[in-house]
């Protein structure tokens, strides 16, 4: 699916020799890209571990220059975006003008993910010239210099065997006039919108130093309605809020989805038959299963972060506790907490070992760390107010939550309860779930009065808040990694 | 009886008001039509609820099938306890009836912990009931946290009114 392109430094850990690439400039390699074959430093698809910091920490580490360790500096970068050039226009079911068309959009969608989250200083390709095939491997720098662009993206797109599209994106820097990173993927017609999310990761990563998170999903609860009678439907979306679909048509009521670390299947909550029981839903087969057989309502579903458990919580004559059972049925639950007070939700750390959840044994919600298995566990919220639907990092250093002190905001704080910050102010600031490489949080907001939703995001430095165009109503986000 | 009666004095008063724009002067054939149809005895039943139903519950209960809560407590008071009491002798009443406890919350709380709360709230009400002899079989709860609120403010009066707990008998 992916092959880099030639880089011009060593520290891109490229596994082919970086001169042998360099030297066949203008036919780019779409001849060459054997689908499938591993790029090196990368992890391996299908494993859970593109959310995680480890795989590609020795690049960013390794190509670090110097204006990347400065956040300020490398947010100001300029960054021009013109349209992706095609070899040969010609017709393509991902666009009904063809490849050529099709190449302004990616630029589009690539501009869009870096300008509405408030990254660099992106020009989009509707301001700029169009750069030829020939020149996407040797540009025209005097014109992107005479446009004081301090950073320019160029990009191809092909249609190949099967309508495939193969998609080339280079990032260069226009001062050195030197080529920083390149890579290409092929993709089905149908998923051209992910090649423009991954080269906005490839740039955005190597600016900045921080792994990717465009190229990934969202589940959410699509609402709609009267506030006494609000219709609540399951729902996905693309990270920048393309690709939208309802999955369940709302006649029972839905709540707090969550994506396998595969997305193949969505936990969440349904009111189907009348009580609130949580289901399994194959996204492949539209199949949906219950997760645990019970009289019990059961609620606050949760995968472990290797997929093969799932976390719930569940009430037992009023009584409401954790439990762990297996992800691929059957199998008998395990008990992991077991206080009168109501111990609910919860969030995995991203190696597995530890849970942060919530619970009112104290005599009001505050947050609690245990290990894995339910053993040793200690409270850590010790802030004032209450401490809510806590969100364990994907880089493990930080726990976003909902902080209920009168208004409910969206806060975080490290492992052992330090530190707490609050990243949102508004009147109802709920349910925060991280971007797949822990830079950034969703949550969903709600009026005061009309009680309308909407989902929203924020840094981790609380300036670049902005909220998610949704077709109806939205809550309950639920970001999943970074797709495989 | 008497519902019959009010019955047939609103179907009459409505068929006069509707025939004084046209015919002011034709009284007498248009109320002999609503007479028969109550007299008929059991088959339509307009308006009265059926005995043991959910209509007749509430009917009956007249605003105590619902008993409310502190912010985030769940204790049945005195208020709650006679609430629960007339409920109780309802359902001894009518003893095929089966009922559910719906548990509420307000909107000031997360919507996971508004559910376990709501689910505590209605099992308090549900154990009081068992307690008052209702077979612990015979009623079911449900929580729906904050997800329905009754009165749709934002403010403390309309929080008061949600933190609640509603018995509904199932047909």
């Amino acid at each position: 699916m992916k092959f880099r392109l030639g880089a011009a430094f060593a520290f891109t850990l490229l596994a082919v020799p970086a001169a042998a690439q360099e030297a066949a400039p203008p036919p780019i390699l779409p001849s060459q890209p054997s689908p499938g074959q591993p790029a090196s430093g990368q992890p391996a698809p299908g494993r859970p571990a593109p959310a995680q910091p480890v795989p590609d920490s020795d690049v960013s580490e390794g190509g670090l220059n110097v204006t990347v360790t400065d956040e300020n500096e490398w947010q100001d970068l300029g960054i021009a975006i013109p349209a992706f050039a095609t070899n040969r226009d010609q017709p393509t079911p991902a666009n009904s003008q063809g490849t050529a068309a099709l190449g302004m959009e990616l630029a589009r969608v690539i501009f869009n993910d870096l300008r509405n989250n408030g990254l660099f200083r992106p020009v989009g390709p509707d301001a700029l010239p169009q750069p030829s095939y020939q020149q996407i491997t040797a540009p025209a720098w005097a014109t992107w210099q005479g446009r004081s662009a301090e950073m320019l993206v160029h990009g191809y797109v092909q249609a190949g065997a099967g309508d495939r599209l193969t998609v080339g994106c280079y990032l260069y820097d226009v001062q050195l006039q030197q080529r920083l990173v390149g890579e290409g993927w092929e993709f089905a017609p149908t998923d051209w919108r992910r090649a423009a999310h991954k080269c906005a990761d490839l740039i955005y990563s190597r600016l900045s130093g921080e792994d990717p998170f465009f190229d990934s999903r969202i589940a959410y609860i699509a609402e709609t309605g009267p506030k006494d009678n609000r219709v609540k439907r399951l729902a996905i979306m693309d990270s920048d809020g393309a690709n939208h679909r309802f999955i369940t048509n709302g006649q029972s009521m839905a709540l707090t989805p969550r994506y396998s670390p595969d997305y193949s299947k969505i936990l969440y909550l349904s009111y189907l038959n009348g009580y609130p029981r949580i289901y399994v839903y194959d996204i492949g087969s539209g199949q949906q299963t219950l997760v645990v057989e019970n009289q019990n309502p059961t609620m606050a579903p949760r995968w472990s972060p290797d997929g093969r458990s799932i976390m719930y919580s569940m009430a037992t004559a009023g009584n409401t506790d954790i439990y762990r059972v297996s992800a691929s049925g059957g199998g008998t639950p395990v008990k992991l907490t077991d206080s009168p007070g109501l111990d609910v939700g919860g969030s995995y750390s991203p190696d597995g070992s530890r849970i942060v959840f919530e619970s009112d044994r104290s005599g009001s919600q505050q947050c609690y760390v245990m290990n894995a298995d339910g053993s040793d566990q200690r409270r850590i919220s010790f802030f004032g107010g209450r401490c809510a639907t806590p969100e364990w990092s994907p880089r493990g250093d930080l726990i976003a939550f909902t902080h209920v002190v009168g208004d409910l905001r969206v806060g975080v704080m490290t492992p052992s309860g330090g530190g707490m910050r609050h990243l949102t102010n508004s009147w109802q600031d709920e349910a925060p779930t991280w971007a797949p490489n822990g830079r950034i949080v969703q949550f969903f907001r709600t009026q005061q009065g009309s009680g309308e939703t909407s989902i929203w995001q924020v840094d981790l430095t609380g300036r670049n808040e902005r909220r998610l165009n949704t077709p109806v109503g939205a809550s309950d986000p639920a970001w999943g990694p970074v797709l495989p | 009886m008497n519902r019959y009666a009010v019955a047939l004095t609103v179907a009459s008063a409505l068929a006069i008001s509707a025939c004084s724009k046209k015919a002011p002067e034709e009284l007498p054939p248009t109320p002999q039509a609503p007479t028969t149809a109550p007299t008929a005895g059991p088959a339509p039943a307009p308006s009265g609820p059926t005995p043991g139903s959910q209509a007749h519950f509430a009917q009956a209960m007249s605003g105590q099938d619902t008993i409310y809560f502190d912010t985030d407590r769940y204790n049945i008071d005195s208020q709650d306890q006679s609430a629960l009491q007339a409920q109780a002798q309802y359902l001894s009443q009518y003893s095929s009836a089966r009922a559910t406890v719906e548990g509420h919350a307000d909107e000031r709380g997360t919507r996971e912990y508004n559910l376990a709360l709501g689910e505590r709230r209605a099992n308090a009400a549900k154990n009081y009931l068992v307690s008052l002899g209702i077979p612990a079989n015979r009623v079911t709860t449900v929580s729906y946290g904050k997800e329905r609120p009754k009165a749709t403010g934002s403010n403390e009066a309309a929080y008061a009114q949600n933190r609640r707990a509603v018995t509904v008998i199932l047909n």
